[in-house]
């Protein structure tokens, strides 16, 4: 038989390339975050108009739109699994591990997509200048990451519970609390254009948050996944 | 040489009890018919058997040769053809066996699966979304994905399932092949299909 | 039998010294009674927490439902005791600061805490049948338990703190709290646990005994 054992990393980006592929011929998830994520904005925009936000607000509400927009789309990766049956395919196919790593992937790659749409909206509709965008871009890349490894294990958990409705929102919310406040935090010091030496406290807890709620996720995964 | 054997398998779903001190043994070129009525647990049976759900008592052993293989090694030698085990819609035929053989870590060129393809009698089709196909045509993908990694244990669960005159032959060709170098085991309420075993188990009673 | 009867007149014992032993705090007045309960209160919640967490990961090691049904039992008991915190917390918020709710950071830690529990508990009625339920629940536990270091570092930092500073967790103070009150908040502390450990093993025994029951009726 001719078994080729590639590696690890190959077989979770085949995973990845499976679902973005299946994403783009559906937009089941990625419509619905975006125009979730742009509705929020337009309304924050008309109801502001020409006012502006002050830095801290802004920060606040930029992680907001990125939290609920999150939550509009990101367990799909599970549930839809789920729902169209073929979750039991994946399980025959693939090691747990090895759907862990896919699927965190594929929700990091749509919320990467999410931001690159939602920060030059922001920045035009809020009316906020971003003093240092390097910070900035930089405590949202850690954010993500943080965000991308909680979310895909919860959505693994809702994805076999009966009702999925809010669930998402509510087992998410606790255990991403952490990680917002410290993104809102480093965010808010970047539009006030301070350094990275102010804001090494919050880029160290975001950057720690996903460490530990990857590995804890890789070891929890198998119960969550297997029967 | 493989074998399977259960020892007093049992499940319950909650406190309903499916069934219970199911003792089988099944040798290379073995093949065993489960039927019994519709709830009776068959397909549960044939997924505790391949690992998608755990016996609440008991269990299923496979051995190959003397040793004893861990249930991730004895996924690698499992095909399954099952009504609950969907394809996915929005790839074509080919990308399907693309994705699953690779995801496993098989190698297989696309002239191989193209030509696994074909065997099923779904030739030209391999580029149309599976979305799009009949269930008759989704039935026979099955085997061919199920067929993908030369199983040593067949396991089918309803498998005449929405199939044509043509499909029915594919079938029998599939179950006398796999006579010849695994086991086979196959649940159905279809009376044609007793015929596919050398034993029949029923269970619900 | 005798433990409860003991556990009854030592609750007794505690209300009454809370209120009458201890002289009345110079600033705060009598208002700082409030104390000798809702400290205790606040641990059991925080103990209820990490029970449910041992437990969680005892199931996931085992796979033994009575495993998870403790945990549930310590995440249900945790709930009401997180309540009562933050009610005794509030009222004396009111008294003190002016106001029932002012995100203080162990006021928030105590929100966060009760959202967790929310959270769990809304997750173990979503789910069916128990085992899933109960390997959902234990993973969910775990990985709410993972994110309180997090909170621990995270949320001082933000918010500015207007609890007295002389509170039980502040060192100084132990060393200068009077005899009179150090032996009531003592045994307050020791008969809120009980009060917990008892109530825990009484719902842990009506658990088994209606799973019993369920199993004989089939």
């Amino acid at each position: 038989m001719a078994i080729e054992s590639s590696s690890w990393a190959i077989r979770s980006a085949w995973l990845l390339a499976k679902d973005l592929k299946s994403e783009f011929r559906t937009r089941y998830a990625l419509n619905a975050i975006l125009m979730f994520a742009l509705t929020t904005l337009a309304v924050v925009s008309f109801s502001l108009g020409a006012s502006s936000l002050s830095p801290k607000m802004a920060a606040s509400l930029f992680w907001l739109v990125i939290f609920f927009s999150s939550m509009s789309g990101l367990a799909q990766v599970f549930v839809k699994e789920e729902e169209s049956r073929t979750v039991n395919l994946l399980r025959l196919v693939a090691t747990p591990g090895i759907v862990l790593c896919g699927k965190f992937l594929y929700n990091l790659a749509l919320l990467l997509i999410l931001e690159i749409v939602v920060v030059p909206v922001f920045a035009v509709l809020v009316n906020v200048p971003i003093l240092n965008l390097w910070l900035f871009l930089s405590v949202l890349l850690v954010g993500s990451l943080g965000l991308a490894s909680a979310t895909t294990i919860i959505a693994a958990i809702i994805s076999r519970a009966r009702v999925k409705g809010a669930l998402f929102a509510v087992l998410s919310f606790p255990i991403l609390l952490p990680l917002l406040i410290a993104a809102i935090d480093g965010t808010y010091l970047s539009l006030q254009g301070e350094g990275f030496s102010a804001c090494w406290s919050d880029l160290r807890l975001l950057i720690s948050y996903a460490v530990v709620m990857f590995t804890a996720s890789l070891l929890l995964f198998d119960f969550v996944w297997s029967e | 040489m493989i074998s399977l054997q259960t020892k007093e398998l049992g499940k319950w779903f909650g406190t309903r009890k499916i069934f219970d001190r199911l003792d089988l043994y099944l040798e290379e070129k073995g093949s065993l018919v489960v039927t019994g009525k519709n709830g009776s647990g068959k397909t549960t049976l044939l997924k505790i058997l391949c690992g998608l759900l755990r016996p609440t008592k008991g269990e299923v052993l496979i051995n190959f040769g003397e040793r004893n293989l861990t249930r991730q090694e004895s996924r690698n030698l499992l095909g399954l053809v099952m009504p609950d085990l969907e394809l996915y819609g929005e790839l074509t035929a080919l990308e399907n066996l693309l994705f699953l053989s690779r995801i496993r870590g098989l190698n297989l060129s696309r002239g191989e699966l193209e030509m696994k393809i074909d065997q099923v009698g779904l030739a030209g089709r391999e580029d149309d979304p599976v979305f799009s196909f009949s269930s008759g045509m989704k039935q026979r993908l099955k085997y061919a994905l199920a067929l993908l990694f030369d199983p040593r244990v067949l396991l089918l669960d309803e498998p005449t399932a929405n199939l044509d005159e043509d499909g029915i032959l594919l079938v029998d060709r599939i179950v006398s092949q796999q006579k010849e170098r695994g086991i086979l085991i196959l649940a159905t309420n279809e009376k044609a299909d007793l015929k596919y075993g050398d034993r029949v188990i029923q269970l619900g009673n | 039998m005798f433990w409860k009867l003991l556990l009854l007149v030592w609750m007794c014992g505690v209300i009454v010294a809370a209120f009458l032993l201890p002289p009345p705090q110079s600033q705060l007045g009598d208002v700082s009674r409030i104390f000798f309960f809702h400290v205790p209160v606040a641990w059991v919640a925080v103990l209820a927490f990490l029970t449910a967490f041992v437990y969680s990961i005892r199931y996931l090691r085992g796979k033994d439902l009575a495993l998870d049904a403790k945990a549930a039992v310590a995440s249900r008991l945790g709930l009401l005791f997180a309540i009562l915190a933050t009610i005794t917390g509030s009222i004396f918020a009111k008294s003190s600061w002016g106001s029932y709710w002012n995100w203080d950071p162990r006021e928030t830690s105590l929100f966060i805490l009760l959202l967790i529990y929310g959270a769990y508990l809304v997750l173990r009625s979503a789910v069916e049948p128990e085992e899933r339920r109960a390997a959902l629940s234990s993973v969910y536990a775990i990985l709410a338990f993972v994110t309180v270091p997090f909170l621990v570092f995270v949320v001082p930092r933000v918010y500015q703190s207007l609890h007295p500073t002389d509170s039980v967790i502040d060192q100084r103070f132990r060393f200068q709290m009077p005899p009179a009150i150090l032996a009531t908040f003592l045994a307050s502390l020791l008969g809120f646990t009980s009060l917990y450990v008892w109530l825990f093993k009484l719902e842990t025994r009506i658990n088994t005994l209606s799973g019993e029951l369920k199993e004989e009726s089939v």
